[in-house]
């Protein structure tokens, strides 16, 4: 094979692991940026994985093409991660519960109660039925360009909709009044109330959002990667996307940029043993490489922390 | 009489108990709702823990690391810190125990096995407190800082066993001396070969020492003054950052422990592991259920244990899914973390009591 091949595919299966982060680090801004820490993301994702793979199933056994099964499956993510979503709200905003308990339920939930499920549904098996989930979707024209075009164009839906998303949520919480209204609450809980927003409504809005957005993640790599469910269809994607959004400093467009990057370590993995000078390395440095690189930004960024300020505490009206 | 009422009537006993009862409920519940009997089911859970000699062994196997790491959340909690990087300590643990235990030779086993442990504890809690100091000079997060070292400490495990210890052709390590083991060989025997090892007796040991130190010393009470109030202790004259990396320093001290007995006791060799274990993070639900008291911990590590443990029994004899015990458990941490609700459910019987006082 020759170079310029490598780097067009390995840019290709960065963009595939990355999907799956770009959706999910987008909803945990939403839920951080109004103020509720969201470590929930990883079983937030396992739900929207199971959602995929169990109604992406029986669609598919009902006789509709690999395309439409797989987005009822989507659909079916959305709303079961929604719905769970509501479990993290409802204790760590109604209840004022430790934000970060709370999100570690879910977690806990999340690895038993799917599993659960999946025996229940698929006679004791341990996964869900191979489903043939999204195909590719090369863009036409542009997928023709050389290198490039096998690089980014030639992509699964689901990369081009989280690519979309990324600038949609810049949008919506930058410059439309209900982001304002979202970040507010999560900057400066107490003043938002006194000009009138109803700071735990906008809260359940967004770790709902965030509930919808990390079971899509999750639901990327049933319906793309891996095509059934199973335990170890989610391990650790949840945390890396928490990264990835600290990482990108709770903006958009950093945590893509972030969501890449750790792709990107995730595809090199692949690629390492092709080269005679990289063999040398050992690869678990590469695995680690990521993870090192976190800490050594966020001990740079000292100082200049751009966690919204309110994070991680209940709002509590009688205190001031 | 009145006293051991009142003990029973508090709310760090009451409100364990009802969550514990909830979560049992909830998953004879979600039992019913698939079909299974949960009365068969939980009786098989139970006559599986302790039914025989050897499953009561590993069941004690199985609970041992547990109480290490739920020591380990339940003393940084304390401190007011959150360290959800049991995980790597847990491994960090493990793996230098493992080189201690194979590459000292020629050592008594007086000396070599509490050396492989030692090095476990200290390993352990050096790998937190890079989190703590982290956090103390740079303001770094700890729960982030956790998270990223529970990966790092991953892959740095399977890089030292692949480099310095590696079983040609497997992927484990060789195995450590004969000197360095912790299993209690006598009592094994006894119990059909159960691997029990000194690890447990040194956890609960740790469970009295952590109870001691938080209470009844001075750098005990530093550590809690600081996890209340850290701009208050600062007044008072207390280094802060030097109490949040000794926090972290001896909660990642308990979860290293917990690896050590894992190699030492438990497997006599360490694999190179695809995953973490999960030990640490189990941990956490262990803490969480003894509120974060280190008798509660030990406690909640029995009840832990037994569930997991016993849900082999469970899905063996009454055909149930052993993932229930995973719903029951995050049910029981979600009521215990949110009180709230449990006590919404109660206001009509707290109600009733208080009237009763007034007549």
């Amino acid at each position: 094979m020759d170079v310029l091949t490598i780097i067009g595919q390995l840019l290709n299966t960065t963009l595939v692991f990355a999907t799956a982060l770009i959706f999910t680090s987008l909803g945990g801004i939403f839920s951080e940026k109004s103020g509720v820490t969201n470590l929930g993301l990883e079983g937030l994702m396992v739900f929207g994985a199971f959602a995929a793979g169990v109604f992406g199933h029986y669609a598919q056994a009902a006789g509709l093409d690999g395309f439409a099964a797989a987005s009822i499956g989507l659909c079916a993510a959305i709303v079961l991660g929604i719905i769970v979503s509501l479990i993290h709200a409802v204790a760590s905003i109604t209840f004022k519960a430790d934000q970060v308990i709370s999100g570690i339920v879910i977690n806990f939930l999340a690895a038993g109660s799917t599993l659960y499920m999946v025996k229940l549904l698929f006679d004791g098996a341990g996964e869900t039925e191979l489903i043939s989930g999204y195909s590719r979707m090369p863009i036409p024209g542009l997928s023709k360009i050389p290198l490039l075009g096998d690089a980014l164009f030639n992509a699964y839906p689901t990369t081009y909709l989280a690519i979309i998303l990324v600038f949609v949520s810049y949008f919506v919480l930058y410059k439309t009044p209900f982001g304002l209204r979202l970040r507010s609450v999560g900057e400066h809980p107490s003043a938002a109330d006194t000009v009138g927003i109803k700071v735990n409504r906008m809260r359940y809005v967004g770790v709902m959002i965030s509930g919808a957005l990390a079971a899509v993640g999750g639901a990327t790599i049933t319906l793309t990667t891996t095509g059934t469910f199973a335990h170890n269809t989610i391990s650790g994607q949840g945390y890396i996307a928490i990264a990835a959004m600290i990482f990108g400093k709770w903006n958009p467009i950093g945590a893509f940029g972030a969501a890449v990057f750790f792709g990107l370590a995730q595809a090199v993995r692949n690629y390492v043993q092709l080269f005679a000078w990289t063999q040398s390395i050992p690869p678990e440095i590469i695995y680690m490489l990521p993870y090192l690189l976190t800490i050594i930004v966020l001990v740079a960024a000292v100082g200049r922390s751009s966690a919204p300020s309110a994070l991680g505490q209940p709002y509590d009206p009688s205190k001031r | 009489m009145n006293k051991v009422l009142k003990l029973f009537t508090k709310d760090s006993i009451t409100l364990p108990v009802i969550a514990i009862i909830l979560g049992l409920l909830l998953g004879a519940i979600v039992m019913m709702v698939g079909g299974y009997n949960p009365i068969e089911a939980y009786s098989a859970l139970i006559e599986r823990v302790y039914g025989n000699s050897y499953d009561f062994g590993e069941a004690i196997r199985e609970m041992t690391p547990l109480i290490m790491t739920g020591l380990a959340f339940a003393f940084a909690a304390r401190a007011g810190l959150f360290n959800i990087g049991g995980e790597g300590q847990f491994m960090i643990g493990m793996t230098a125990a493992s080189i201690v235990g194979i590459h000292l030779h020629g050592l008594p086993a007086f000396i070599h096995a509490p050396l492989a442990i030692i090095a476990g504890a200290v390993f352990g809690g050096l790998w937190a407190a890079l989190a703590g100091f982290l956090k103390a000079t740079r303001g770094v997060n700890e729960v982030i800082s956790c998270i990223m070292l529970n990966w790092i400490g991953l892959y740095l495990s399977n890089l030292i066993i692949n480099t310095f210890a590696l079983q040609s052709g497997d992927t484990r390590s060789v195995d450590i001396q004969p000197s360095a083991s912790i299993a209690i060989s006598w009592l094994s025997e006894m119990m059909g070969n159960a691997r029990v090892h000194w690890g447990t007796l040194i956890a609960l040991l740790a469970a009295v020492f952590f109870y001691i130190f938080m209470w009844k010393t001075k750098q005990g009470f530093e550590l809690r003054s600081v996890g209340f109030n850290q701009d208050a202790s600062k007044y008072a004259g207390m280094n802060v950052n030097r109490n949040i990396v000794k926090a972290m320093f001896i909660s990642g001290a308990f979860a290293g422990l917990g690896g050590a007995f894992t190699v030492l006791g438990v497997f006599g060799y360490q694999s190179v592991m695809a995953s973490s274990p999960g030990t640490g993070f189990d941990g956490i639900a262990v803490a969480l259920i003894g509120m974060n008291n280190p008798f509660g911990v030990v406690l909640g590590a029995i009840l832990f244990g037994t569930l997991t443990y016993g849900s082999a029994g469970m899905s063996f004899s009454a055909d149930v899914p052993p993932e229930i015990v995973r719903i029951v458990i995050g049910a029981i941490i979600f009521f215990i973390a949110a009180q709230g609700i449990v006590r919404w459910l109660l206001k009509p019987f707290y109600a009733k009591r208080k009237k009763e006082k007034v007549s």
